[in-house]
């Protein structure tokens, strides 16, 4: 009985603050219901027992990822009314993204195949006697190895990507060069010169 | 009846350990002030807190009581919400991570097969009570502050995560017991020493302790997120700050100084119980936070970025390939 309390607890406060992160008028507000609502998802997969995803997502999600985009929301200056012109735009593209998705859920529920609670991957089946992390990292590791290679260049080459777009050495900068700084001595910095001392007054 | 000995009670029991947890968290940020005042003055050949109380140990209490006396101004502009949510945030995520620290063995509120990962996903967390108190302060230092604070935090994550991957490669298990009970022969911090120094500087880097404390930096920025709050919106950051400092203190403990365990396994050592040994190393290690807000000045910010991101990260990510290549070679991974 106290896991379903749990279970609808979070799913309402999920649901709740999903809508709140369209209707609110503030973005910032928005972005802090879409982190409240991550968090309660991490809960529920918590309940379904999987405290290594629940955790990934905490940090991944909600550590990293959410907190640039706050980052960069409180950066820019918002002004409601032409964001509501311009996404009137793009309403048709919305609806059709949002009834594929709608649909795919539909399917879900009701092929019941896919929520049979016997996961079989490749072939093994796993028993429950394992930690869900040890699992996963089988499965990540060993049997779905190449795949999950891939995906990391993937991600390498979007990062590298990223860099190259942004970066530029602007010549005005002045930067530090830290070894420069660190191997100075008295003989290459400071140099002895004599001079006249009327040499200022011939000129 | 069956009710109450299914629910009732194990709820009971868990809520009245929270309590103790709690109270002896407050107590050790209470002389955590106290000590730090006193390190801090020691260095600077001053006497510091002397006055209230006998060798001044009544301070913490008085400025405790100063500030909850205190009116609370909340700005004409600031988002209210958001601005009494900050320190909440920041004081509730700081507190509830020490939910899975084992203070000896078994003494533990929750036992979690995950907890490291627990610790590292919650006090990521802690990065928002600061974000959303200096967006709400609707102020430029503000602001300023809490922009540092978040790319501060986010930079340094990334080394304590490898570091704790090293750890975790030497234990074979996210359970904090377990660390702990893999240092039994050999503390980590003999092995992993380049390692330890990488956690210590970038755990001072997260709680936004000195050298690293720009978020707050009083020379550029007044008081950097907290500069508009007062009263116990104050204290609760103030507490946060502190729960924050300690746990990492006690993380410090628990990967590399070997938890409730005594330095050598042998009978006037193990005599001790291990809740004793694991205060002793707690302050050990605050000791030494104390003296680096002392001794060392504090980091420009792009310092601070390239420390971050083109010393510790290149150096951890090293670490954790030739920890996992040493472990496979001499087949010695758990």
């Amino acid at each position: 009985m106290f896991p379903a309390i749990l279970f609808y607890i979070f799913s309402v406060t999920i649901i709740i603050s999903a809508l709140m992160v369209i209707f609110s008028r503030d973005p910032i507000n928005s972005v802090l219901f879409l982190i409240f609502s991550f968090v309660n998802a991490a809960g529920i997969f918590l309940l379904a027992g999987a405290e290594f995803l629940a955790l990934i997502l905490v940090i991944v999600y909600v550590g990293a990822v959410a907190v640039l985009f706050l980052f960069v929301i409180m950066m820019l200056d918002f002004n409601i009314e032409n964001i509501k012109k311009e996404t009137r735009k793009y309403l048709p593209l919305g609806l059709f993204i949002g009834a594929i998705l709608f649909l795919e859920i539909t399917l879900m529920i009701y092929t019941p195949e896919i929520f049979s609670n016997e996961f079989k991957i490749i072939g093994k089946s796993y028993t429950s006697n394992q930690s869900n992390t040890e699992i996963l990292g089988n499965l990540i590791y060993t049997d779905y190895f190449l795949q999950f290679q891939l995906a990391g260049f993937i991600l390498l080459v979007a990062m590298i990507g990223a860099i190259v777009l942004t970066l530029r050495h602007r010549d005005y900068v002045r930067r530090q060069n830290i070894s420069n700084q660190i191997n100075r001595d008295s003989k290459s910095s400071i140099e002895l010169v004599n001079i006249k001392l009327n040499d200022r007054d011939k000129k | 009846m069956s009710f109450f000995i299914s629910y009732i009670t194990p709820l009971l029991i868990i809520f009245l350990q929270s309590l103790l947890v709690l109270i002896a968290v407050l107590l050790m940020a209470y002389f955590g002030i106290y000590a730090d005042r006193k390190i801090w003055a020691a260095v600077q050949l001053r006497k510091g807190p002397n006055v209230v109380g006998p060798f001044g140990l009544l301070q913490s209490a008085a400025d405790l009581l100063k500030l909850l006396f205190k009116e609370i101004i909340i700005p004409e502009k600031a988002n209210k919400m958001i601005f009494i949510l900050g320190p909440i945030v920041t004081c509730f995520v700081a507190l509830s991570s020490w939910a899975v620290i084992p203070f000896a063995e078994n003494w533990v509120v929750a036992d979690i097969n995950v907890g490291i990962l627990y610790i590292f996903a919650v006090s990521s967390l802690g990065v928002y009570g600061i974000m959303m108190g200096g967006w709400a302060s609707n102020s430029k230092y503000p602001f300023m502050g809490a922009m540092r604070s978040a790319a501060q935090m986010v930079s340094y994550e990334v080394s304590i995560g490898f570091v704790i991957i090293t750890v975790l490669l030497c234990v074979g298990s996210l359970n904090l017991s377990d660390i702990v009970i893999a240092q039994k022969n050999l503390w980590f911090i003999f092995p992993l020493f380049p390692m330890f120094v990488i956690f210590f500087v970038s755990a001072l880097a997260e709680t936004n302790r000195p050298p690293f404390d720009l978020p707050e930096a009083e020379a550029e920025l007044v008081a950097g997120y907290q500069t508009e709050y007062s009263s116990s919106l104050f204290m609760l950051y103030f507490l946060g700050e502190l729960a924050a400092t300690f746990l990492m203190c006690a993380m410090t403990t628990i990967l590399f100084l070997g938890g409730w365990l005594p330095p050598l396994n042998i009978a006037p050592f193990t005599l001790i119980p291990g809740v004793v040994w694991f205060m002793l190393k707690v302050a050990f290690v605050f000791y030494l936070f104390s003296m680096v807000k002392a001794l060392v000045p504090r980091y420009r910010y792009d310092q601070l970025m390239r420390l971050g991101w083109k010393v510790f990260l290149p150096i951890s990510l090293l670490w954790v390939v030739l920890t996992a290549s040493f472990l496979l070679i001499f087949d010695i991974a758990p």
